[in-house]
């Protein structure tokens, strides 16, 4: 064997996680002198061994008779991400999120999560993920801490441990005052802080959210997003549903877009954003009437079709070349007498993502 | 905690919290139980002079069979709330929980016996008011309370069955008592079944409710049972076997 080889050799051992004491003791074994070997092997540490995804879904299909709620999906979650199902009403997320946490059964392929099928081991898996969001609910006529606790003796925590955990839980949730409060007094955001409590009684390996912050107010959601936030900067792995694109951006480590039952695109914010390329040139019109011809002006400034918005009088369309564009777009209306509120010139949305590739809007 | 000690711990929590909701809730129990002391006095006084029985007084007559008649609404209670936890989003929550699959359901089931217990004991105590008798001893009387609230337990099943196929709770209201109302009045709670014409009769005669009628008012006034007795538990068990099974199939299949 050449030193080349050996080089190829040494790097293949320790690609397969082979340890350097491992390595030199085949090679001293093959008849290799430890001299020659030293520096050859010292030199490349192995890259981090890759450690089996926390999610990993294959070829799931879901069917409810002729519809496909997800058409042969496959994915792949690694531990301490925060990643997001991205995509409108009947896009499937729900349906993922449901079979993720055994509440559904898929009709084909094969999922697990934290090494545990859904199907086989699905006892054992609820005893080591949480659940939250529009679906897993709270008792409204019990007070936060009777909540909380039951819960805790439903984790099979005893008695003491619960009330402790609980106690905890209502301080980590900013929700001591209302302890001992019945639910049905909550506010929306003091709700969807105590069912996302209700999920971590355990610490949960994964952490399901779906659509956490749905029909809250935006300064509740902005509160509910730095409970989110801080749970992750401690090392839970999440998975949440959303519909808004500006909570994926603010929250999700990756993004997979769904749209009628597939995963359409996956990667970072920015990277999405990419995919659109350049610039949105965006006009909010006087008359919302004039959007179509609108449209059909600025079309030639843009990289693609213009999309117009007639109930908003909005028209948005992907363009290149900055701010010498925004001057020609002007000109161009102020010629047709086609009068504007506001034209901007702004760094692709998440929505812009989900319209080029899907061709429709969000919602 | 081995697995029967943790079932039963998800069962008692299960139940502790049913409880706690009717504490804090207490309109459920206060309706639930002005309605049957409602029919009690109804029956008793409009009715009670029109109806002749063999029983000395109507109101001996009677109240055995408004025991049973209560149970058999009270149980239909069993979906209603079934219903709304699974409106509610609960259901799922619990599902998504390592507890045994049957605790929600025997939770919900036993909680209605106890309400359903504290009902009757309720009007027993109203009887007495209004002349009610024990007229064959305590023990006796007892027994039938027992009799009463374990069909009310089987018909619980039969609720829980409707209450997770219907999914929502003006539905189950209805669809459960449609099916109740006719069997109820079809049956030997509150008239003989001889005054009936004889297809009704026949029917009144066969149905479940009749023998269990029969069976808590023989043993309430001292009558001969006869075979109503067998028949009552023949038909409690078969309701279980087949009920139990469904619902916890339908509780496992929810989507």
């Amino acid at each position: 064997m050449s030193k080349q080889a050996l080089q190829v050799y040494i790097k293949d051992a320790h690609q397969a996680g082979m340890s350097n004491q491992q390595i030199m003791q085949e090679l001293t074994q093959a008849g290799w002198q430890v001299h020659d070997l030293l520096d050859l092997i010292i030199e490349p540490k192995p890259t981090a061994v890759a450690t089996p995804p926390v999610i990993l879904v294959e070829n799931l299909s879901k069917s409810y008779g002729q519809v496909k709620a997800l058409d042969n999906i496959s994915l792949k979650i690694h531990r301490g991400q925060v990643t997001a199902l991205l995509g409108p009403n009947g896009a499937g997320k729900t349906t993922l999120i449901r079979i993720l946490t055994t509440l559904l059964l898929p009709t084909s392929g094969q999922v697990t999560v934290a090494g545990l099928d859904v199907i086989r081991d699905a006892q054992k898996l609820r005893g080591i993920i949480g659940l939250a969001g529009q679906y897993a609910a709270v008792d409204e006529t019990l007070t936060g801490r009777e909540n909380l606790e039951m819960f805790g003796r439903l984790y099979h925590l005893t008695r003491t441990a619960a009330k402790a955990r609980a106690i905890e839980l209502l301080h980590q949730f900013n929700l001591e005052d209302a302890a001992d409060r019945i639910l049905k007094t909550y506010s929306g955001g003091m709700r969807r802080r105590l069912d996302l409590a209700a999920s971590l009684v355990i610490r949960p390996q994964v952490l399901f959210l779906d659509e956490p912050t749905s029909g809250l107010d935006p300064r509740s959601r902005f509160a509910l997003w730095n409970v989110i936030r801080d749970l992750v900067a401690n090392g839970t792995t999440v998975l949440l549903t959303t519909q808004y694109m500006e909570e994926a951006d603010q929250l999700a480590d990756k993004i997979f877009v769904m749209d009628r039952g597939h995963i359409i695109t996956i990667g970072t914010s920015d990277e999405l954003k990419n995919q659109v390329g350049g610039d949105i040139l965006e006009l909010h019109l006087v008359n919302h009437a004039d959007a179509a011809r609108a449209a059909v002006a600025i079309r030639q400034f843009g990289t693609e079709e213009a999309h117009a918005d007639p109930a908003t009088g909005i028209v948005t369309v992907p363009v290149r070349g900055g701010s010498a564009v925004l001057v020609d777009a002007v000109r161009q209306l102020d010629t047709l007498g086609l009068k504007v509120l506001d034209i901007i010139l702004r760094r692709p949305s998440l929505d812009d993502v989900f319209m080029k590739l899907t061709g429709h809007a969000t919602e | 905690m081995s697995n029967f000690s943790e079932t039963s711990s998800d069962m008692v929590v299960m139940i502790g919290r049913n409880l706690l909701r009717y504490r804090r809730l207490p309109q459920l129990i206060v309706f639930s139980s002005i309605q049957p002391v409602m029919f009690v006095l109804l029956f008793v006084f409009v009715f009670g002079g029109a109806i002749s029985t063999s029983a000395s007084k109507y109101v001996n007559y009677l109240l055995p069979g408004i025991f049973v008649q209560t149970v058999l609404f009270g149980a239909m209670m069993t979906g209603v709330g079934l219903a709304d936890d699974l409106s509610k989003g609960l259901i799922d929550r619990f599902r998504s929980l390592p507890i045994a699959r049957s605790a929600v359901l025997v939770g919900r089931t036993v909680t209605e016996l106890i309400r359903n217990v504290f009902v009757l004991i309720l009007m027993t105590l109203v009887g007495l008011l209004i002349g009610f008798t024990i007229e064959n001893g305590f023990g006796n009387f007892v027994l039938a309370l027992l009799l009463t609230s374990f069909f009310g337990f089987a018909f619980s099943w039969i609720s829980a069955t409707i209450g997770l196929a219907a999914k929502n709770v003006e539905t189950v209201q209805s669809a459960g008592f449609i099916w109740v109302f006719p069997l109820v009045f079809a049956s030997s709670i509150f008239v003989p079944v001889e005054t009936m014409g004889h297809g009704l009769r026949v029917f009144a005669e066969h149905n479940p409710i009749s023998y269990v009628a029969n069976t808590v008012r023989a043993l309430i006034l001292g009558t001969p049972v006869g075979d109503n007795a067998w028949y009552s538990l023949i038909w409690i068990i078969g309701i279980l076997i087949v009920f139990v099974p469904l619902a916890v199939r339908s509780y496992r299949k929810i989507t």
